[in-house]
């Protein structure tokens, strides 16, 4: 009988390159970057790690196929390397292979490193996504703003609520957002924006204007995991352990049957479920301390808000418009700037939200840390609402 | 005896108002605005002849399931010089797409005006022979013409259906005559995207004004008709009053003429006559004789008279429904890029490669062409595409799903956007979830809708259309798309 993930796994150690245009990095120069700064914070030599899993999304503009890339990169001493690809929740799943290796006992210290360089196809915005050979023969000439904005559209069809209501309500999800990112020198944007700006920013897929949509970015980010045993025998004190891992991915019922109303994320419902009895969390408006989502576009995380059972459904509009999400809120989110300020290297950003999370509950967060947190959540989603992979994390403060 | 047992029409919503075009061009070609009056409708970017024919005949045949409710036609005629593949069976898409079965013969007739015509007697003359049951004939056209020509002013872009039987007819066929003569009033060599075209004063008194009269004599004197008995006189004619004067000559009343929906529609070459039959099948009344006749190297002339049962003929949108849904276009600038008639900055995001796997098309053909999905026979559950695992999450039976075409379906729209990121030469692209009634759904491109028009629960059918376009390669990809429902 599987007894879950709970306490299983500590993290040893995290690192996060500076995120953003890097015009003078490839994706090499990002890994070796987020790497040293985990490897120094875990306190290890790179012969002791004995398993590695490494996460990219773009194969075409990145570094191609393959885990060679990263043991290239890192000069590994020969460890297996496994390659990842789910989606926008590549990182997440990065994460996942490393912790489920070291809860096996397959090995001691297991890394995970997702990259993603974006900002070498010669225009803005996430490059198009190979499809394989039938799907471009029949799915809609679409865009991932295009499919997320669609949300809204059900979203104010189900919960009769104004259009100007939710612009406003997903403007200040960005608003929120970009006043943690100022505070941020590893966000690729940091400077404030005004709800002002919000509303009369150009249309990118109707109603998501362009503050409504996340940056495209360089980046990289690293953690090294071990059990709790061989982290205190390496001298730590603090153990920040792994408290769910669940992963949920749509079957074709959203997309192909009309039991889904569109408003939501039906595998989102299902994994935070999951990842709360896996974590033993039974309220969690209560106990979640804090949270890094998915907010790819600013409608993605209203609505995550509901499928993460924080606010009631229909009601997530208005707790965002009450603060409640702001840094000063009851359930702090993205308290780093998410993926608004960060951009989404893809391959990365599961990673990345993590990493916040852990240096939160290390107290380790500078000008934007919180009031002593004990539970941190990551939300990590890829693909459309009606077709995707949805990683749902909990880590929190050994004993927690 | 044999005839028409239905018809079928679509014209294009967009109708180029001829003022804007001529306005456009009165720098280069200020003659141009002696002819700028009234409008041509103009395809879509995502309609060409073939998709025209389709929706042409949809209307022609209209059906709740079209694998059964079209499962008697066992001929098909697509008639077209503006037919998108040279090499590949054009008619066979037009067949798919209409969910016709597979075995069918099925020919395309191409490269002269009369085309649609030629397609009509070729259908009587398998008919006759007791060769086919239920011949389908359908055309579509949309020809390039080059900017600040004649042409492009005077063209129109759309299809006709003709479904053909020897019962239940709603106008019996009296005959045909047929005049192949190889005058060349203007060419299109078979590598040319463009007319060449010769002196019109020419064209007009050694060709037509002699041609066209000699087919109709001939028609009259094989079938015993008088030209004075004609109700209805159809000749689509380039010629201002020409088509009076040649009716005349023949013995038939000028007042018979038909309008050739020059100000309207404009030509529609090798579907005109048809469409221009269809239109007369609206008005005819039971025993009222109908002549249609069309130049092309020579000239096709058929004579039809109404049935009593076309008195209680189902209606259909045919053209007059087709004129009434028009939507003024006055930017000449959409035109001609709809037209591939001038070179648009599209961006580097137009770059991806649209090669189509041939296997995978023919593997799925039913479903990318027919839209046809899957009905599970154990829960009832209608599903697109069709599966090997029931979708239900009630059911997951393997291998239980029976062909449905949603093709017909009505759909509306669960959720959607209009995005501006992703390329289209129609910006923004509307796209969203379309839900069918009987259950089933898809994730579609939404065309023919205004931005601002669109909202959650708006109804909508589904249509045949272009999906992209591989230029490297020459080929075209179509696929299904919702489209507004037209308002009851």
């Amino acid at each position: 009988m599987a007894t879950g993930i709970k306490d299983k796994v500590a993290i040893l150690g995290m690192g996060c390159s500076k995120f953003g245009e890097r015009w003078e990095s490839g994706a090499e120069e990002l890994m070796v970057e987020a790497y040293l700064e985990a490897l120094e914070d875990a306190g290890v030599e790179t012969s002791q790690i004995q398993a590695a899993w490494f996460s990219t999304a773009f194969d075409e503009v990145n570094v191609g196929k393959g885990g060679t890339p990263l043991s290239v990169a890192l000069r590994l001493p020969n460890i297996p390397v496994t390659h990842v690809e789910n989606f926008c929740a590549s990182g997440s799943e990065a994460f996942r292979g490393a912790v489920y290796a070291v809860a096996a006992g397959a090995c001691d210290i297991a890394l995970a490193l997702g990259v993603e360089k974006l900002k070498d196809t010669g225009y803005g915005g996430l490059p198009a996504r190979e499809q394989g050979t039938l799907n471009p023969l029949w799915n809609a000439n679409g865009s991932a703003p295009g499919n997320f904005a669609q949300l809204a559209s059900a979203y104010r069809a189900k919960h009769k609520v104004s259009r100007d209501d939710l612009k406003r309500a997903i403007a200040h999800v960005s608003v929120k957002s970009h006043a943690n990112g100022a505070k941020n020198p590893k966000a690729h944007l940091q400077k404030p924006i005004t709800e002002e700006m919000c509303l009369k920013a150009p249309m990118i897929a109707e109603p998501l204007g362009l503050f409504d949509c996340c940056g495209v970015s360089d980046g990289a980010a690293c953690a090294i995991v071990t059990t709790p045993e061989i982290a205190k025998n390496l001298g730590k004190t603090d153990l920040i352990t792994v408290k769910a891992l669940q992963l949920a991915l749509s079957n074709g019922l959203e997309s192909q049957h009309n039991s889904w109303d569109g408003s939501y994320f039906h595998t989102a419902r299902i994994a935070a479920r999951r990842a709360y009895e896996e974590a033993c969390i039974r309220n969690p408006r209560a106990e979640i301390s804090m949270m890094e989502v998915h907010d790819c576009f600013s409608i993605t995380e209203l609505v995550t808000m509901e499928d993460l059972h924080i606010s009631r459904e229909g009601e997530g509009w208005k707790d965002v418009l009450d603060g409640f999400y702001d840094a000063g809120g009851r359930v702090p989110c993205q308290i780093d700037g998410g993926l608004k300020c960060f951009g989404h290297p893809i391959g990365a950003s599961g990673l990345r939200m993590l990493y916040e999370m852990y240096l939160q509950l290390l107290g380790r967060a500078g000008p934007r840390q919180l009031a002593s947190p004990r539970i941190g959540l990551t939300h990590n989603l890829g693909g459309s609402p009606a077709m995707n992979v949805c990683s749902v994390a909990i880590i929190g403060a050994q004993g927690a | 005896m044999t005839g028409i047992a239905a018809y079928g029409a679509y014209i294009p919503r967009l109708r180029l108002q001829r003022k804007a075009a001529a306005a456009a061009n009165a720098w280069f070609a200020p003659g141009l605005r002696a002819s700028a009056k009234g409008e041509r409708s103009m395809a879509s970017w995502d309609e060409d002849a073939l998709t025209m024919a389709v929706e042409a005949g949809r209307d022609c045949l209209p059906a709740t399931d079209p694998l059964r409710d079209r499962a008697g036609v066992d001929a098909l005629y697509f008639a077209s010089t503006s037919q998108p593949f040279s090499d590949r069976l054009n008619a066979a898409i037009v067949a798919r797409a209409l969910s016709l079965p597979e075995a069918i013969s099925a020919i395309d007739v191409a490269a002269s005006q009369r085309a649609g015509l030629s397609a009509l007697v070729a259908g009587f003359d398998a008919l006759r022979s007791g060769r086919a049951i239920r011949p389908l004939i359908v055309a579509g056209e949309k020809r390039k013409a080059r900017a600040a020509s004649s042409q492009e002013l005077s063209f129109g872009d759309a299809g006709a259906a003709l479904a053909l039987g020897g019962c239940e007819t709603i106008a019996n066929f009296l005959g045909s005559h047929s005049l192949t003569i190889d005058f060349v009033d203007h060419f299109r060599g078979s590598a040319e995207e463009f007319d060449y075209g010769w002196e019109e004063r020419w064209v007009r008194d050694e060709g037509f004004a002699k041609i066209v009269p000699a087919a109709i004599r001939g028609l009259l004197e094989k079938t015993g008709v008088n030209g004075a008995d004609i109700a209805h006189f159809i000749l689509p004619c380039p010629f201002p009053r020409l088509d009076q004067q040649l009716a005349g000559r023949c013995g038939i009343d000028p007042a018979r003429v038909r309008d050739n929906l020059a100000g309207r529609v404009g030509d529609s070459g090798a579907a005109h006559a048809l469409l221009m039959l269809v239109h007369a099948l609206e008005d005819a009344r039971p025993g009222e004789k109908i002549l249609v006749a069309q130049f092309g190297q020579g000239c096709d002339a058929l004579l039809f008279e109404a049935t009593p049962a076309i008195a209680g003929y189902a209606k259909r949108s045919a053209v007059s429904g087709s004129l009434a849904r028009g939507k003024e276009e006055t930017n000449y600038l959409k035109y001609l890029a709809f037209n591939g008639l001038i070179a648009l900055e599209k961006g580097m995001r137009a770059e991806v490669d649209r090669k189509t796997a041939l296997s995978v098309l023919y593997r799925k053909n039913d479903m990318l062409m027919g839209l046809v999905g899957g009905k599970c026979r154990i829960c009832g559950t209608a599903q697109f595409p069709r599966t090997r695992i029931c979708v239900s999450p009630n059911c997951h039976a393997v291998d239980t799903q029976e062909p449905h075409s949603f093709a017909e379906s009505e759909g509306a729209v669960l959720s959607w956007s209009a995005d501006f990121l992703t390329y289209s030469i129609a910006p923004p692209n509307h796209y969203g979830m379309i839900t069918f009634a009987e259950g089933g759904r898809l994730m579609a491109d939404i065309t023919d809708v205004e931005q601002g028009q669109i909202d959650s629960g708006m109804k909508v059918r589904m249509a045949f259309r272009i999906k992209d376009v591989d230029e490297r390669r020459g080929f075209r990809r179509y696929f299904w798309k919702a489209v507004p429902a037209p308002q009851a």
